[in-house]
């Protein structure tokens, strides 16, 4: 086993800064496909998570971080797929994926 | 000064339900339903039957009831309504000497003035509404005298003033009519709010509302002069808007706009009596008042002359009449304020049978004629004698001629007055008050007997004039013999009883004998008054034309009224009115102010809280994320994650 100098908190700074990277792209981009790249990053910045808290915390026996890990992976398609799919119904609807024009609101 | 204890003992209390007594005023009430249901429309030549013979029952109960009255103590039949806590609401009779005779006199005169009214009020389209209101009335005034408690008379009393109201405006299409019933309701309904104000100090203070039990009290000491003086001054407010005393007095010559039977029943001989006899009944709380006293004495001796001046330039007989009543009141409340009760109340006796006799009289010459002022009258005696004489038998009465009914009276509270005065010079004041108003009175009466019976007749209608028919001349000649005989006859000895007046109706140390320069100086005084009125407007030997000019300005008074009606209107509109604006300037800046600027602010909060909702989803989730990340730092910092 490789024993080296990078610990946890390197981990959980990493997956930090890619969930606030997450984050901005959600808050801030106009293209709606853009803020589900954003989910994307934050889902798989929290299974980067519980694979550090695995690796350096948990039974190392058990599969427990990458199975996680899996089942983000797998529950990230799925919700990219509705996702997309919504955003194609809305762009029927509103001719845009622009979030600012998306809303029925007056004034 | 002298105190009045109210020595009187109560003696016999019996809890039974005394039906005998109860009927006097239920026979008029029950008059009143049938009246109203059945015979206002077609059937109303019946409906004065039907009252008549409910008066004539209710006299008779109340003169068997005489004899039967305790001398001292009180006879008392009470029934109760509820309780609460330790206050008693009940209704109940009381008959003590006061309650019998004025029993007695409010049935007998009531009793020929609605015999007198089926002549006067003959042909006119409200026949059964009249009776039905008089006989209303007669249930209300009798219950009110009957009254074992200040509440029920309270409620009588407002009831009362209800039926003048409906009475006064009968004619109710006349304009003039309707105003003066709303003026005549307005300005008593002012008093009554002292009375009320006294019914509610009774409740909270001395939890009682009985006359016997709060007489007991009273005697035991058991309240503060203070106390008292108050109580009594704020009952006396009720006694001065109903028995029109100065400045209250201004509704009752506006109130001659209802027929004339009304007049003399309601403003003559009952009603306006119920004053004098609310503080009759109430006199143990000013006994032991002086400062009441002195105010009642003062107020009836200044409204007896006031009165009597204003009567002496009116040329409407009704109005005339209507002055003098005021005036005769406040000799009333002149003598109770002397402590002559005996005095007060037999004047209260015997002015009701002169005064309604001098209304009927009138009532019998504007039937007649049709006109009630005097200067379209004249020589009247010669067409019209039994009017004409039994008139002379009131005027007499009236002004205090020996031996008649009203000498008597007036005489005695005289006598109070000038007793009293030994013990306060102030009395020797109010007793040339008095003396200058008998003068007055003699006068002003006699002038309008001269003028209506006397000399040749002025007009067309005064040289056809007829007699009136003997429905209504057989009342007149009654109340008439009433009128110069009681006086004398009740002075010696009350019928039924044996006694003489001043032993029988009394309070506190039984009234010394008579005055006998007094008798003489009243007598004279009287005389000199009707001699006055003779010279001036028969012989006319005395110019009233040159009195006049010489003194311009009593003319101009007597006028206006001495400008008493001036003032209370200015105050009505100016003043009353300026505290209403301000009023409702408050109400609507203050408490509205208050609710609109909590809405307001709504309003305002609404507008500012809007922006948070762009529509934007993207700040919606930006929210969501600071929210959290704020709840993660509390958590941290708090509860130690």
């Amino acid at each position: 086993m490789i024993h080296s100098s990078v610990g946890l908190y390197h981990y959980l700074l990493v997956s930090g800064l890619l969930f606030g990277l997450g984050v901005f792209g959600v808050l801030s981009r106009r293209n709606a496909i853009a803020v589900l790249m954003g989910v994307e990053l934050m889902l798989n910045a929290a299974g980067l998570n519980f694979v550090a808290f695995w690796r350096f915390k948990g039974d190392a026996l058990d599969f427990a971080g990458p199975v996680f890990a899996l089942m983000i992976i797998t529950v990230a398609a799925a919700e990219a797929a509705v996702g997309l799919a919504i955003i194609l119904s809305v762009y029927r609807r509103f001719d845009t994926v622009d979030v600012d024009d998306i809303n029925l609101m007056d004034g | 000064m002298e105190n009045f204890t109210g020595e009187t003992p109560v003696s016999l209390v019996s809890k039974g339900c005394d039906v005998m007594l109860w009927l006097i005023p239920i026979l008029p009430a029950i008059a009143f339903l049938v009246i109203s249901a059945f015979f206002v429309n077609r059937l109303r030549r019946i409906a004065p039957y039907i009252l008549i013979l409910a008066l004539a029952v209710s006299l008779l109960i109340s003169l068997s009831a005489l004899p039967r009255a305790p001398l001292s103590g009180a006879e008392e039949a009470r029934l109760g309504w509820f309780q609460a806590d330790d206050l008693k609401f009940e209704a109940g009779s009381l008959l003590d000497p006061l309650s019998a005779v004025m029993l007695i006199v409010v049935c007998g005169v009531s009793l020929l003035i609605q015999i007198y009214s089926v002549g006067y009020m003959a042909g006119d389209d409200g026949y059964g509404r009249y009776f039905a209101y008089m006989s209303l009335f007669s249930a209300a005034m009798l219950g009110l005298v009957i009254s074992n408690n200040i509440l029920q008379t309270y409620l009588c009393w407002e009831l009362v003033g209800l039926c003048s109201y409906l009475l006064i405006g009968f004619w109710y299409r006349r304009p003039s009519a309707a105003a003066a019933a709303k003026k005549a309701f307005v300005v008593t309904r002012f008093g009554d709010t002292g009375f009320l104000i006294a019914v509610f100090a009774l409740s909270l203070y001395a939890k009682e509302f009985n006359f016997v039990a709060l007489q007991q009290r009273v005697g035991a000491g058991e309240f503060s002069t203070g106390f008292l003086t108050v109580l009594s001054l704020l009952i006396f407010c009720g006694a001065v808007g109903k028995s029109a005393q100065f400045p209250l007095h201004i509704w009752l010559p506006d109130a001659m706009e209802g027929p004339t039977p009304v007049s003399a029943l309601i403003h003559a001989a009952t009603m306006v009596a119920a004053g004098v006899y609310l503080v009759a009944r109430t006199f143990f709380f000013f006994a032991a008042s002086p400062i009441a006293l002195i105010v009642v004495a003062c107020i009836g001796a200044f409204t007896a002359l006031f009165a009597a001046s204003i009567a002496a330039a009116t040329n409407d007989i009704k109005r005339v009449l209507a002055y003098s009543t005021i005036s005769q009141l406040g000799y009333m409340m002149l003598g109770l304020g002397a402590a002559g009760y005996t005095a007060a109340v037999f004047h209260l006796t015997t002015h009701a049978f002169f005064k309604a006799l001098l209304f009927l009289t009138a009532g019998s010459i504007i039937h007649a004629i049709g006109t009630q002022d005097m200067w379209e009258l004249g020589g009247l005696g010669k067409k019209m004698p039994v009017t004409a004489m039994t008139c002379l038998a009131g005027a007499l009465a009236l002004a205090g001629i020996f031996p008649f009914s009203g000498f008597w009276s007036k005489d005695e509270i005289l006598a109070s007055a000038w007793l009293r005065a030994s013990a306060n010079p102030l009395f020797y004041l109010l007793f040339a008050a008095g003396l200058l108003s008998a003068f007055l009175t003699a006068f002003y009466i006699f002038r309008m007997w001269i003028l209506c019976f006397a000399g040749s007749p002025r007009t067309q209608a005064a040289a056809h004039a007829h007699e009136s028919p003997r429905v209504m001349t057989y009342p007149l000649v009654v109340l008439a013999l009433l009128a110069l005989i009681s006086g004398f006859w009740m002075k010696q000895s009350v019928p039924g009883k044996g006694l003489p007046f001043a032993e029988f109706i009394y309070f506190g140390p039984a009234h010394e004998g008579e005055i006998a320069w007094l008798m003489l100086l009243s007598t004279v005084v009287a005389a000199a008054g009707i001699l006055l009125a003779y010279l001036a407007y028969y012989r006319g030997s005395i110019s009233v034309i040159s009195f006049h000019r010489a003194f311009p300005w009593v003319r101009k008074g007597m006028k206006n009224k001495w400008w008493v009606d001036a003032a209370w209107e200015f105050f009505a509109t100016r003043i009353v009115i300026a505290g209403s604006a301000a009023a409702a300037w408050f109400d609507r800046h203050v408490p509205d102010g208050m609710v609109n600027g909590v809405a307001w602010l709504c309003g305002q909060a609404g507008l500012r809280l809007r922006r948070v909702q762009t529509g934007q989803v993207q700040f919606y989730a930006l929210v969501v994320f600071a929210a959290i990340v704020v709840f993660v730092m509390l958590l941290r910092l708090t509860a130690g994650y």
